[in-house]
């Protein structure tokens, strides 16, 4: 098992060198200059021109700024911002626990929802519930994001006003941040209220985002389920005379959710992607409006330090999932 | 599933939340974006200076409320030298600083909070110059203070004497503008001391009307009634920016109560706000110019009668009700009409395009065809630059130009339309930074601008009018200036380096239960005298 984890890890290391590369070449492939956009529409003289991009190094030739990137990671150094000058690591861990929080709630809802309809429709397969959840799913699927963000906002939180319009908590509620989780932070403020309120402000973003996964993993769950229920062993244990919960339950279902914890695991990468619009609808604190705003900034070094970063945890997330597996499925350990 | 559930969360949610009241004085304000930081010296955007400039600072002198005129603020007065080169301040005294929990000033507001603030800026040797890695500071060298200073005395502890290098009017408005706002040297020396020079930048301390409290980075500035303020104390007791960057989410937290006033409404939602009974929306002629810049370098748009011809084939009322549906008016002039020396006596090129094409033949152009750049984001003066465009294309058509619309991301299209010998005329515009016509003029216009890297899109470089811009700008006496101006305006007109096009309406939505805010001509967002009746 440890030479397993060994293994696994040591592939993460040509992947993030190929991170960088990548990272750091599509900011550079994009049209328009760091330089400009700091001097904005009032122009700069050339003189002054030369000097602040001398003094950021993009003066050089774009293989030594790479090869001084590279130099300054393995010191552990991801850059300053160009835009408020701070480090790129201090920026990222301030707004790290509001993606985590809102994706960890989104991936929640989704498994939540979608394993018991895949599993449902599975059964039911054909019915009416079938088909509806499914056609939802492949709607829900499809739905973008922006859109979807905007109509819920106008129709849950302007029109019957039940929900708040966007950020964390209620403004009213001022309280520091000890693990950087609304709702840890909230109860542990003693403020009355303050939890509801952060729960309230958690509800659309977190459907919003949970949209995706949730129709990928119902989908995925149902055709899991009815690949298994097709199995020798499942018709064995039908003919024993084990009860209809049970060969669910405990056949089917255990082998089934096998590939179901791989998608889900890989759905926490497209959560990281989803959380970009999402943050931006919701003007939810996190890194995905973070990349946004740097991106079109040209904010050179969030952009490829924090898509390193983000890459980074999506792998160990995955390793994580590649490692559960291993727990589950005996049969991959001893591949 | 997920809506029966939602629901639940929702209505539960919901109960609790009513029964908690807000504070009684507590003003949000939904801000279009973060702030680069909190030390407004080292930063060019406006969003910057609401959150810290105008919140926490205050300047040697500011802007009257609602105006581009110069009142007295941490100078009380000011004498300026026979020949426009020294001008001392004389300071304000007993001007409190705020305290944080590292901070607690034991002296006054003095002379050396003003030097200090000039010159960390001024000069790269100043232990402050570069207190952060890679702070640079943009607009005292594009505002060309560097060129302009030549030095800078203390008096007396209430006295400050500077010196410039030639005689130049506009600098009182520049003083008066948000990145010299005056920071305390006794907080810099205690951060100094304490090895945490950064908090000047994240827990700054001013003299302004509200103290810095909390910065949750993206979400929300956190401030608090300064009860000390020299000047009038604010009427609200708590001021909250809540960082919005969408100008719909911003409109529909506006419309649930959860902020009170926001900017930059999108100009579709304009008649939505106006129909809200709960809302009310707050206009004034912006100080800003949107224009087509020809480039006056390349034939054949080097012949002024061709530029007039096109400026006169443009149906510009047109171009205003489809594009700004209205809330603009059209554009004779570089400047404003809202701003002083503005001449209202030069006539615009008349929409005829008849004639224009006949002028076109005359000038000897045949086939023409041109490129008109759009660019690819909206401001305030454009609100849609593809669709100007496309009017143009068609006005043009019709006296036979053929018009290729081009575009580049926004990054590109700044640095590629500075660029000598470019093809095509440019869609760009101007917002004032400090109220003074040479701001306009001389940025965008003269021939030191026109150099590449300078603001002039129309590489034009008129002598003559280059000659007024500098006079007016050395003459300490405003009449002669406003005469000077009125006269280069004139030239601007014969020479048509530009079609001017539009100078837009700027709205701010607000609550209806918000008194005493005053739009700044500038585009600022100031707080100071701000309140909610019950």
């Amino acid at each position: 098992m440890i030479r397993f984890i060994l293994k696994k890890m040591l592939y993460l290391i040509p992947t993030m060198l190929g991170i960088t590369l990548v990272a750091f070449s599509f900011i550079r492939l994009l049209p328009g200059d760091p330089v400009l956009l700091m001097a904005g529409e009032r122009g700069v003289s050339p003189e002054r021109y030369a000097q602040i991009a001398a003094q950021l190094g993009y003066d050089k030739p774009v293989w030594q700024q790479y090869l001084h990137y590279l130099g300054n990671l393995l010191q552990g150094d991801l850059g300053n911002s160009l835009v408020t000058k701070k480090p790129v690591m201090t920026e990222f861990l301030a707004l790290f626990p509001a993606t985590v929080e809102l994706a960890l709630v989104a991936i929640i809802i989704a498994t939540v929802i979608g394993v018991p309809v895949g599993v449902i429709a599975a059964i039911k397969r054909g019915s009416w519930f079938d088909q509806f959840s499914m056609t939802a799913a492949l709607i829900g699927f499809s739905m973008p994001i922006f859109w979807w963000g905007l109509l819920l906002i106008i129709l849950f939180s302007g029109v019957l006003g039940w929900t708040p319009v966007s950020g964390r908590i209620s403004l009213m509620y001022f309280f520091p941040q000890v693990t950087g989780f609304m709702l840890i932070d909230s109860l542990l403020s003693g403020q009355k209220g303050a939890f509801a309120s952060a729960v309230s402000h958690l509800i659309l973003p977190s459907i919003v985002l949970a949209t995706i996964p949730l129709a990928v993993i119902a989908r995925q769950t149902r055709s899991a389920m009815l690949e298994v229920m097709g199995e020798d062993y499942v018709r064995t244990a039908r003919a024993k005379g084990l009860s209809p919960r049970r060969v669910i339950g405990v056949h089917a279902l255990r082998n089934a959710m096998i590939p179901v914890i791989t998608t889900i695991g890989l759905q926490i990468g497209v959560l990281m992607a989803g959380a970009i619009l999402t943050e931006t609808i919701f003007s939810w604190p996190g890194i995905g409006k973070w990349m946004i705003d740097s991106i079109s900034r040209r904010d050179y070094p969030v952009v490829q330090s924090g898509l390193l970063l983000i890459a980074a945890i999506v792998m160990i997330v995955n390793l994580i999932v590649d490692l559960t597996y291993g727990l589950i499925n005996p049969r991959i350990r001893h591949k | 599933m997920s809506l029966f559930s939602t629901r639940l969360l929702a209505a539960s949610t919901f109960a609790l939340m009513a029964a908690a009241p807000l504070h009684a004085k507590t003003f949000v304000y939904c801000s279009e974006g973060s702030p680069e930081g909190f030390d407004a010296a080292p930063y060019t955007a406006g969003t910057t200076f609401d959150a810290s400039g105008h919140a926490v600072y205050n300047r040697l002198v500011q802007f009257k409320p609602g105006t581009t005129e110069i009142e007295p603020a941490l100078a009380e007065s000011w004498d300026v030298s026979e020949d426009g080169t020294e001008y001392t301040f004389h300071l304000r005294q007993g001007v409190k600083f705020h305290s944080n929990d590292k901070f607690t000033p034991s002296r006054d507001f003095n002379a050396d909070d003003v030097i200090f603030t000039f010159e960390r800026q001024a000069s790269a040797d100043h232990p402050w110059h570069e207190y952060i890695p890679g702070i640079t500071y943009e607009y005292y060298s594009s505002m060309e203070m560097d060129k302009l200073i030549k030095s800078i005395e203390k008096v007396d502890d209430y006295t400050v004497k500077f010196t410039l290098n030639q005689p130049e009017s506009p600098f009182l408005a520049n003083v008066a503008m948000p990145f010299v706002s005056v920071v305390s040297k006794e907080y810099a020396d205690t951060l100094e001391a304490s090895g945490t020079r950064e908090d000047l930048n994240n827990a700054p301390i001013g003299t302004g009307p509200f103290k810095f409290v909390a910065y949750q980075k993206d979400a929300v500035i956190r401030y608090q009634k300064n009860a000390d303020y020299w000047g009038e104390a604010p009427k609200i007791d708590d001021l909250v920016f809540a960082i919005t960057p969408d100008a719909s989410v911003r409109l529909q937290k506006l419309k649930a109560g959860e902020c009170h006033l926001m900017p930059y409404p999108s100009p579709a939602d304009l008649d939505d706000i106006r129909a809200d009974p709960n809302l009310k929306l707050d206009e004034q002629p912006g100080l800003n110019v949107g224009y087509l810049a020809y480039n006056t370098t390349v034939a054949p748009f080097d012949n002024p009668q061709v530029r007039k011809a096109l400026n006169m084939a443009m149906d510009k009322q047109a171009l205003i009700d489809a594009v700004y549906q209205g809330n603009a008016e059209v554009a004779k002039n570089p400047i404003p009409p809202t701003m002083w020396s503005y001449n209202d006596a030069i006539e615009d090129d008349k929409y005829d395009p008849e004639a224009a094409k006949k002028m076109l033949e005359e000038a000897g152009v045949k086939d023409l065809s041109m490129e008109v750049w759009a660019m690819p984001v909206q401001r305030p003066y454009m609100p849609n630059a593809r669709r100007t465009a496309e009017m143009i294309q068609s006005d043009f058509a019709k006296i036979g130009v053929k018009v290729e619309i081009v575009s580049y991301e926004w990054g590109e299209y700044l640095k590629k339309s500075m660029e000598e010998g470019r093809k095509g005329a440019v869609i760009l515009g101007w917002t004032g930074d400090n109220g003074d016509p040479d701001n306009f003029l001389s940025v965008l216009l003269s021939c030191a601008s026109a150099s590449p890297g300078g603001a002039n899109r129309a590489f034009w470089c008129n002598e003559e009018f280059s000659d007024l811009l500098a006079k007016a700008k050395a003459d300490p006496d405003h009449d002669e200036r406003v005469k000077l101006y009125e006269q280069a305006q004139v030239i601007f007109k014969q020479e048509a380096p530009w079609a001017t096009i539009a100078h837009s309406t700027q709205y701010v939505p607000m609550a209806k239960n918000v008194t005493g805010f005053v739009q700044s001509p500038l585009g600022d967002y100031v707080f100071d005298t701000v309140d909610l009746t019950e």
